[in-house]
């Protein structure tokens, strides 16, 4: 067991796979020589070979399209898309093909793709570097979509992701690529897709969050903790399929709940949760579902970042909020 | 025959120029226009019509952009500016380029190409200001024609396409020049502007920098074209491959192309064979992937370097005269960072402000939430 950031978990977890299995190929934007531009693929082309780390023309749309190709002929491609806003290109390719293709063939042809996508912000990046629209994938049939929030589960997911039978975005939040660092096995294991993670235990008021919003809520648990408020925290960790029953699970034991996510509030994930909440647990409700999100406004520059990102404070206010109804 | 008195494939009236580079140049054949070699001498026959003057104003650009490189990167690393993009080797490809256009011309430009646009009319304030994180950045001043800068790789050049059009609809004497890397040309977009282009004869310059990398990735791994000038050829218009680093080369290439387009000759593709001297931006190590020999062999290449040698051979340079050329460039570089500096940062309110030409009710409700957050954290 050793400390690793979520970025060497990653890295790990692609190292494992090749070496298992030579069906998986990595495709991307200045991932072989360069080891990718945040380092997730370091030192992969040199093991395993341009054929199998292949760095290629800038073009999402061919790469996704291409690795549909690769699948249906029985390879595991994983593509890296070098910024969540560069993914836009390839979503003709996402929507009409990737999460069709079983369904239209009646599974005669399948998918095991898995694109791999840095998303969401707080480094103050240039534009188009920040984006969060995961719910767009979610609203997208056939696509599973993964967000982990730590260095074990990043391991653990993508292994799971490169394993599944159907297409997998991975989103990694790379405001705490290196900010985290975990004790995580060194052989291969899996965290199975599909299922939450109750990060902590508490009984007053349920916070439901993924990718690096998951560390702005932990912050808020200490600072509630001082006043005597205990979160049960649960990190979705799949956003889609959703695990439903952990929700669930956790709404009916603290009647109040509160959902975080840095993207835009309309139509965000948060709608669809609380949709959920008052479908299976309306009657275990002390008090209106809160969101703490960004605004439906472009990611800004980085001099008013900090106004568009959820952070501690605001979700420790909206939980004060819930508990005050 | 009355059907082709209407054609609207008339060939007009006004005479056809013969060509002095697109046509003569085969990009299939590699064959480059070179006007100023390095070592500062000069194809006279070749030569455009710039006057000396005209030659030590682009010289002394050159080294304005380059200053401005330098100071830009040295407040990067103070936290002072955010992540840029050196234009550092690529200098007299973007003056001279700049140089053939008129003031009512669009320029649709991608992040490495901020020297064009100052040139083109954007203050350097107003683009250090878009680096500092500011959204204000990008507000061009009233009738300068140039697009904020676009980072989506390839996205741009059918922006110019459009603007190309409405000028041709309108029968409007201005055409669109579009800048972009050698990665650009694998994305589809960059294809379908040019496809475009070509089909509707619209009035567009498509000028590509190839700077021998798109970040880590090597232009050989980008196309397996021979050049990327040929690539017009496939839509239907001329390109022609220029040496970048040679600003009457450049200067002389793209007159022609926008002298073409403005005569309703339709677009025309030029590639700049060029290098990037510095780190793709700051936040990137060329050492990963590229060898110092060949950086130093390009530097060998310096446009800056060349012209300085044609100014001496000419007579026209002294190392009197380049001091204070220096002293001036950097105090116009000082100034352009210190009032940008002196901007304050927007309010929040701002983030909501400008994405509708009047603000929505669930926008107005957001803000709201968001002010009285704010006021809560006191
Ligand atoms: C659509 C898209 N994909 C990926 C990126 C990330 N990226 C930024 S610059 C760059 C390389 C571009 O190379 P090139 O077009 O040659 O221009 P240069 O940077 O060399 O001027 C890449 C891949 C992006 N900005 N947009």
């Amino acid at each position: 067991m050793e400390k690793r950031t979520l970025v060497e978990a990653l890295n790990e977890a692609l190292r494992l796979e090749m070496a298992a299995d030579e069906r998986v190929i990595l495709l991307g934007e200045d991932i072989g020589k360069e080891g990718g531009v945040f380092r997730v693929t370091e030192g992969l082309q040199e093991r395993f070979g341009a054929a199998r780390v292949m760095d290629t023309p800038i073009a999402e749309s061919g790469l996704v399209g291409m690795a549909i190709g690769m699948a249906i002929a029985g390879l595991r491609p994983v593509v890296e898309i070098q910024f969540m806003g560069f993914l836009y290109p390839a979503l003709d390719q996402i929507i009409n093909h990737l999460g069709r293709m079983r369904n239209r063939s009646r599974g005669r042809f399948t998918c095991p793709v898995v694109i791999r996508v840095p998303y969401g912000g707080g480094i103050r990046p240039p534009e188009h570097h920040s984006e969060s629209t995961e719910a767009m994938l979610v609203h997208t049939p056939g696509i599973q979509v993964v967000v982990p929030a730590t260095p074990y589960d990043a391991k653990g997911l993508l292994i799971s992701a490169i394993r599944s039978p159907d297409p997998v975005i991975f989103l990694e939040p790379k405001r705490i690529y290196r900010a985290v660092r975990q004790e995580i096995p060194d052989e291969p294991y899996t965290v199975p897709l599909g299922k939450a993670r109750l990060v902590q235990e508490g009984n007053d008021v349920t916070v439901i969050a993924w990718g690096s919003m998951l560390h702005e809520v932990l912050q808020a648990a200490e600072q509630l903790a001082a006043e005597g408020i205990t979160l049960d925290i649960l990190d979705l960790r799949t956003l889609s399929p959703m695990d439903v029953p952990a929700i669930v699970a956790s709404v009916e034991k603290t009647g109040r709940a509160v959902v975080v996510h840095e993207a835009p509030r309309t139509c965000g994930l948060g709608a669809e949760i609380v949709a959920q909440i008052n479908e299976k647990a309306l009657l275990a409700l002390e008090a209106p579902v809160e969101r703490v999100t960004g605004f439906d406004t472009v990611f800004p520059l980085p001099q008013l970042e900090k106004y568009y990102l959820p952070n501690a404070e605001r979700i420790a206010q909206a939980v004060r909020r819930v508990l005050a109804f | 025959m009355a059907s082709e008195r209407f054609s609207p494939r008339r060939k007009s009236k006004t005479r056809r120029h013969t060509p002095e580079f697109f046509g003569r140049f085969d990009p299939l054949k590699e064959e480059m226009v070179c006007i100023l070699a390095p070592d500062g001498t000069c194809n006279e026959a070749l030569r455009p019509p710039l006057s000396d003057a005209q030659v030590q104003q682009m010289y002394r650009q050159m080294w304005l952009l380059r200053l401005y490189d330098r100071k830009a990167i040295a407040l990067q690393r103070q936290g002072r500016f955010g992540t840029y993009a050196p234009m550092e080797g690529q200098e007299a490809s973007l003056v001279a380029s700049a140089h053939a256009l008129a003031p009512q011309d669009w320029m649709v430009t991608s992040y490495r190409e901020t020297g064009a646009m100052w040139l083109h009319g954007v203050p350097l304030k107003q683009l250090s200001l878009y680096w500092m994180g500011n959204e204000w950045g990008s507000h061009m001043p009233e009738g300068v024609r140039v697009l904020p800068i676009s980072i989506p790789v390839g996205s741009h050049p059918l922006h110019a396409v459009g603007l190309a059009y409405a000028s041709k609809y309108r029968g409007e004497n201005s055409i669109a020049i579009t800048y972009f890397g050698d990665g650009a040309t694998s994305e589809g977009d960059v294809h379908e502007a040019m496809n475009l282009a070509g089909v509707f004869q619209v009035p567009c310059v498509f000028f590509c920098q190839n700077n021998q990398y798109a970040i880590s990735v090597p232009r050989h791994l980008q196309t397996a074209s021979r050049t990327i000038a040929q690539k017009a050829l496939a839509y239907g218009f001329p390109g022609v491959l220029v040496d970048g680093n040679d600003i009457f080369a450049v200067y002389a290439v793209t007159r022609e192309a926008v002298e073409r387009a403005r005569r309703g000759e339709g677009p025309s593709l030029i590639e700049a064979y060029t290098y990037r001297l510095g780190a793709h931006t700051t936040a990137d190590d060329p050492t990963k992937y590229r060898d110092e020999a060949e950086v130093e062999a390009w530097r060998q290449r310096d446009p800056l370097v060349r012209v300085q040698r044609y100014l001496q051979q000419r007579g026209l340079w002294s190392e009197a005269w380049e001091q204070e050329l220096l002293a001036a460039c950097a105090a116009e570089v000082e100034q352009a960072m210190a009032e940008a500096e002196a901007v304050p940062p927007p309010p929040p309110q701002d983030m909501f402000r400008y994405l509708f030409a009047e603000l929505t009710p669930p926008l107005r409700e957001q803000e709201a939430a968001l002010l009285a957050s704010l006021q809560q954290r006191g």
